[in-house]
């Protein structure tokens, strides 16, 4: 029936799309503004996989209706890297081998991303139980944590004045 | 789909106008509801969402006592230092709903409102004696929480009615309550049982008030005043303990499902209801 002209900021850009009122965040976001880093998993709000901040918050753009996105500041997997270089947490996803079939990572990451903003020295249980809402069929968490938390180490350093 | 509607009204009223379309569901975080569209289990003729009228989101300090926005959601109640000081049972309760990622939308209302019997947040609430401020056509009422739910999926709501904001009345000294649920793993998971239990005591650690409720073991959460009747002049020995362990269990019609036994779960609920005890009464004397 209707559709809704919203104008949001997606990773700083401003955008605007339209939408009928039961498409999802996520739905815009993949098949709209073609950003197709963030996936659908679930689509129940139970896998993680969908993650984006929205207005500096973790949520499951899954469990967003579109037309709610007007005026909100999103964030994606897309505005990790600066378009040269790597985010650090994607440099350690990397190293660690944090990831087999990938599908979980961009939630993971994202996930990570806002952890580290709201908390840069996170305990490993901190760690755990941030990320609990994200699932993983294939890496078993271990080295996903441990690439959480050798990044947080990473830029707290990077924080100390020479 | 191509019928919904969405609507994001600005003030209390033309929500409740917009709600008493036929077929206008609430929306305020958006973790049941949207599940449910999904599953073609709801299919409204128009969404509305509540979260943009003044007030829904935020906690506020008033006469006393808190006044909680319906749609705020779980992570800014655990964030509120005073809130939680006041009232920990009623913030744990909500904040062991749901992953990170939930706690950043769903809300005490919907929880409320989805009217499951294993709602986390709802048990404390109904301890803590708070209540809910109702928008509707009729204008506004004030309603006791545990007036709202009737039965699994089904609340006392009329059409066009909505939670607007809960209020927590003032605490007195030496006051604190706490929420205790039972899950088979750390966390993620929906309460086999859970207990909630909201004690006042006088200056000699006796307890003056107590307000003993469970959840998830019956259709409803249910406020059991003869239980917390029975904690009323101790300082929770043995026997007062003992006798309102006996009025938790004789109160439980739980279901019986492979995640807990009739017998386990009226078991569990007893000792769940005196370890929260245990807790509300070493907060309420400053122990921990």
């Amino acid at each position: 029936m209707s559709k809704h002209h919203i104008s949001a900021t997606v990773n700083g850009d401003p955008v605007e799309f339209l939408t009928s009122s039961g498409a999802t965040l996520l739905d815009v976001l993949r098949d709209q503004l073609n950003l197709t880093g963030t996936k659908e998993g679930c689509g129940s709000g139970d896998c993680g996989a969908c993650s984006v901040i929205l207005d500096g918050r973790l949520v499951c753009s899954c469990l967003v209706l579109a037309p709610e996105a007007e005026g909100r500041r999103i964030e994606t997997v897309e505005g990790l890297s600066d378009g040269v270089r790597l985010h650090p947490l994607q440099e350690q996803f990397l190293k660690h081998a944090a990831l087999q079939c990938g599908f979980c990572t961009p939630g993971f990451l994202v996930a990570a991303k806002a952890l580290l903003d709201a908390n840069p020295d996170p305990s490993e249980t901190e760690v755990r139980y941030w990320l609990a809402g994200n699932l993983c069929r294939c890496t078993g968490y271990d080295k996903i944590v441990r690439a959480v938390m050798d990044t947080a180490a990473e830029l707290r350093q990077a924080r100390i004045p020479a | 789909m191509s019928q919904l509607a969405f609507l994001a009204p600005l003030t209390p009223e033309d929500a409740a106008k917009a709600l008493g379309a036929q077929g206008a569901r609430a929306l305020s975080g958006g973790t049941d509801l949207l599940v449910q569209l999904r599953a073609g289990r709801a299919r409204p003729s128009v969404i509305v969402d509540l979260k943009r009228i003044a007030g829904a989101i935020g906690v506020r300090e008033e006469g006393g006592g808190f006044v909680i926005g319906a749609c705020t959601p779980g992570i800014l109640l655990s964030e509120h230092a005073a809130l939680s000081r006041a009232w920990p049972g009623v913030v744990e309760g909500a904040s062991l709903i749901g992953s990170t990622q939930i706690q950043a939308r769903a809300t005490l209302a919907g929880n409320l409102c989805n009217a499951s019997p294993a709602a986390d947040s709802v048990p404390a609430m109904i301890a803590g004696r708070a209540t809910c401020v109702i928008v509707g056509p009729g204008g506004r009422r004030e309603a006791a929480v545990e007036s709202i739910v009737l039965g699994p999926g089904r609340t006392s709501l009329a059409p066009g009615e909505f939670i607007l904001e809960f209020r927590l009345p003032p605490r007195p000294k030496r006051a604190a309550d706490a929420y205790l649920r039972l899950i088979p793993r750390t966390e993620m998971d929906i309460a086999v049982a859970g207990a909630a239990v909201n004690l006042t005591l006088d200056d000699a650690g006796t307890v003056t008030e107590a307000h003993v409720v469970i959840g998830a073991v019956a259709p409803t959460a249910l406020w059991l005043r003869e239980a917390g009747a029975a904690l009323v002049g101790s300082r929770l020995e043995a026997p007062a303990v003992e006798a309102m362990q006996a009025v938790v269990r004789a109160a439980c019609r739980p279901i019986d499902d492979k995640r807990g036994t009739v017998e386990y779960r009226t078991r569990i609920a007893g000792v769940l209801a005196q370890r929260a005890a245990t807790i509300a009464y070493q907060r309420a004397r400053g122990v921990i």
